[in-house]
């Protein structure tokens, strides 16, 4: 086990090396550049080209590349053209609220799916079963901006129950209570998406165990019902749908990316959105490589969860 | 699985026992929606004018606009000379002010400034870079009499000079702070204005306090919070509910809904803003003035600033907005008369060019471009163009307008905002500003007189003199019609009623000196 978490863990350097390699590239490929981007519309060739000798980006890009793979196996990420200020500095500070969002989302969207997918393939065809399934189709098919505005529309500026947007209250707030308060609307819109997938897969493992022998055995030998499907149904069909969960993990942190524009989350998504407009390749990168990481070590953590769970896979 | 659902409502309970707690902004505390995040907070590194709306309430510079107008007033310069031959100010400077860190402002701390911005050998020149530096390119040296005057040595006359020191470039920063954060100064700002710098919160909030000691009388507030709300939905939302007390840049559509709310005051203000597009004169059918005129006879800027811009613009007659009130111009703008444009097509023998049209899908002043685009594509085929719409990101955009639009295009919007009528003409309408030239005219337009004019006003340091001569350069390039003269920008912002002495000002800066609340 601690052989293949490291095995894992390794495979994880070639993944960002090359990660950084596209990204680097593809910033370079798409058209205007740093200086432009702060220039805005003073950007004289002559401007461009003084800011261009002021941030070093007039040398050649390959060694702008070296450059800064260089520093980053020296831990540093470099500063943002943008903010000037240091690049890991600002990915922390921002990824750490992306984690709360997207931590609490997945945990989130797991428990309502997976219960939503249990009840429906229990009630197969039920009218529980159809509500649940209108509901989750209704969920999967909403985007999820618009769903963030109809919520604030609703919550925030209707019932004046939740606040609309950000993360903490400007004045007197900053502990659990207002963290929970300004999660609520994001992390649920967030995890419809989500939870919808799961919902459907759940169902389908379920559907799929409920009709196997030893189902029907322990149901012969009189196991209660409940524990028919916790016990012995349940389980079996979440070692099929944990990888699933593994993959929205990567689906929540991608969706952070507008969900955290529309209720201004002081995330790596909105931080992403406006570096790349701002053709900040820095903090890009910077930002790239820790969602990357993350994602990939979500996905490690879904497999050996799945492992632990799977005797099959076990050994 | 119990214990899991007894956990969810245990928390829900607890949650739902402190409503209603939301969207209370504390008193005597204002709080501000902004549409981003700044940039830095030293103000010589910034571009934008949402940083700008900050940066004016922790700094002074030594001139300022005076309130209302875009005129020169004192700030921390007390008087100031200028030379017979306009190449010399002296300015004499107020005593007894101190930087919010502790430290003296004086002329060395003057001279600091613009050295740290203009001199690349500078001890502190890394601290940039320093994108609008070039305001100042004109500034030889500036030197030391006294503690309390300094000397600007200018390479040429240059009028917009005083003007730029009362722009956000100008804005006095601290040589102690800048020495003790270095690079990280933008984010440990330290000024002489009315509210201190407190603290910066990524993306969530900038807070400044009020700085007792104000040599211009302390603020009543006792704090300003900027907060960045990047997306209008959002910070619409914001603002009906209740979570801020000022809202900037209001999106048109939302605009006429918040008059209607006796809780909300909507304030507007004209600036120096103007909305156009930019035409080939070197090629194609704009080569020919009369189809630029049937251009601009074309289109009903009426429709465009009433009904796409519900009210919040006003039309442009020329490349001179009407801000700068002392420039005494009888320009018209061109009235809406597609029979008139189609006779004049006729009459230059182009009843159906076709015309490829740069259209960019947002970007800093430019409105709605993408609506705007496309009602102006409408107006224009209707008496007989053929319009090509291509659309492009703002950074692209800007990249390839900037280049010229020669081989490529023949109309591309833009929008420019300034503090001097100098800047845009200067920039976009001289013969020597091309593309090739490193200047902004990318459409080529060229006229002698023009370049004459504007010369002279930019040598001229009296103002009467300069005001005629912009008038002039109005009444020129209206009739030569190098660009489709549109719209000039009124900035809007809304505030909740019991916001007092919120005022905004022509130039964009957002002074809050004076608000209560």
């Amino acid at each position: 086990m601690k052989a293949y978490i490291l095995k894992r863990l390794i495979s994880l350097v070639p993944v960002l090396f090359g990660l950084s390699i596209v990204v680097f590239l593809v910033m370079a490929m798409i058209p205007g550049d740093p200086a432009t981007a702060i220039l805005g519309s003073y950007a004289t060739p002559e401007n461009v080209e003084r800011i261009n000798r002021d941030l070093g980006l007039d040398k050649p890009l390959i060694e702008q590349y070296f450059i800064w793979i260089g520093n980053v196996l020296q831990g540093d990420l470099g500063r943002s053209f943008a903010l000037n200020r240091p690049v890991i500095d600002e990915v922390l500070e921002r990824f750490q609220a992306t984690l709360i969002l997207a931590g609490v989302s997945l945990v989130l969207c797991s428990i309502v799916g997976l219960l939503a997918g249990v009840v429906s393939a229990v009630r197969q065809y039920g009218w529980v079963d159809r509500t649940i399934t209108f509901a989750v189709l209704a969920g999967i098919s909403m985007p999820s901006f618009w769903l963030g505005l109809i919520l604030i529309l609703l919550f925030a500026v209707k019932w004046r129950l939740l606040p609309a947007s950000g993360m903490y209250a400007i004045y007197g707030g900053g502990d659990l209570r207002d963290l929970l308060l300004h999660l609520i609307l994001p992390a649920a819109t967030l995890s419809v998406v989500a939870a919808g997938i799961i919902a459907r897969l759940t169902r389908a493992a379920m559907l799929e165990v409920l009709r196997q022998d030893y189902i029907r055995t322990a149901r012969a030998k009189g196991v209660p019902e409940r524990r028919v499907i916790w016990r012995h149904a349940f389980r079996a069909a979440l070692v099929s749908v944990i990888p699933v969960i593994g993959i929205q993990a990567g689906f929540v942190l991608g969706g952070a990316v507008y969900i955290e524009t529309v209720f201004q989350w002081p995330g790596v998504g909105a931080m992403l959105v406006k570096a790349i407009s701002t053709r900040d390749i820095l903090l890009v990168q910077g930002g790239v490589l820790v969602v990357a990481a993350s994602y990939v070590l979500f996905n490690l953590a879904a497999d050996v969860l799945q492992t632990m769970l799977d005797p099959r896979i076990r050994t | 699985m119990k214990r899991l659902f007894q956990c969810v409502a245990l928390s829900a309970t607890l949650l739902m026992a402190g409503f209603p707690a939301t969207a209370q902004t504390p008193p005597n505390v204002l709080i501000v929606g902004q549409i981003a995040e700044p940039k830095s907070l030293d103000p010589h590194a910034v571009t934008a004018t949402n940083d700008f709306r900050i940066l004016v309430n922790l700094y002074d510079g030594l001139v300022r606009f005076k309130d209302g107008t875009l005129e020169i007033e004192p700030a921390l310069a007390e008087n100031w000379e200028i030379s017979e031959d306009g190449k010399t100010y002296t300015f004499s400077l107020r005593q007894g002010v101190t930087f919010h860190d502790g430290s003296q402002f004086n002329a060395e701390a003057v001279k600091f400034n613009f050295d740290r911005m203009l001199r690349e050998d500078h001890p502190f020149h890394d601290t940039g870079p320093f994108p609008l530096a070039f305001n100042f390119s004109t500034i030889d040296a500036v030197e030391v009499v006294d503690d309390h005057t300094v000397v600007f040595k200018l390479s040429e006359p240059f009028a917009p000079f005083l003007s730029n020191l009362a722009y956000p470039t100008g804005l006095i920063v601290s040589p102690t702070a800048v020495e003790k954060h270095g690079k990280d100064f933008g984010r440990n700002p330290s000024g002489t204005g009315p509210f201190k710098f407190a603290e910066w919160q990524s993306n969530q909030l900038v807070a400044a306090e009020r700085n007792d000691a104000y040599w211009d009388g302390a603020p009543t507030l006792e704090a300003v919070v900027f907060r960045p709300i990047a997306d209008a939905n959002t910070r619409v939302a914001e603002m009906m509910a209740g979570g801020i007390d000022v809202m900037v840049e209001v999106p048109p559509d939302n605009l006429a809904a918040f008059r209607g709310d006796p809780n909300l005051q909507v304030h507007e203000q004209a600036g120096p803003h103007v909305w156009f597009a930019i035409l080939n004169t070197s090629e194609g059918p704009f080569a020919d003035k009369r189809v630029r005129q049937a251009a601009n006879l074309a289109i009903n800027k009426e429709v465009l600033v009433n009904n796409v811009l519900q009210g919040t613009a006003t039309v442009a007659a020329g490349p001179i907005p009407p801000a700068f009130n002392w420039v005494e111009s009888q320009v018209e703008p061109y009235p809406y008369d597609p029979e008139r444009a189609k006779q004049l097509l006729t009459e230059a023998g182009e009843t159906n060019p076709k015309v490829t049209f740069y259209v960019t899908e947002g970007g800093s002043g430019m409105l709605n471009p993408v609506t705007m685009g496309t009602a102006i594509q409408a107006d224009l085929q209707a008496v007989g163009f053929d319009v090509a719409i291509e659309s492009y990101e703002w950074n692209t955009f800007l990249g390839k307008v900037n280049e010229g639009l020669k081989g490529r295009a023949d109309m591309a919007e833009m929008a420019w905002m300034t503090n001097d009528p100098d800047t845009v003409p200067y920039l976009t309408l001289r013969t020597e500003a091309s593309p090739d030239n490193g200047g902004f005219n990318s459409g080529y337009y060229s006229n002698p007189e023009v370049d004459d004019l504007l010369a002279k006003a930019r040598k001229s340091t009296d103002q009467a003199e300069r005001g005629m001569l912009y008038a002039k350069v109005q009444e020129i390039v209206h009739e030569d019609a190098p660009w489709l003269f549109v719209a000039n920008w009124v900035q809007n912002a809304v505030t909740t009623a019991n916001v007092q002495n919120f005022k905004l000002q022509p130039s964009f800066l957002l002074h809050l000196k004076d608000v209560t609340k």
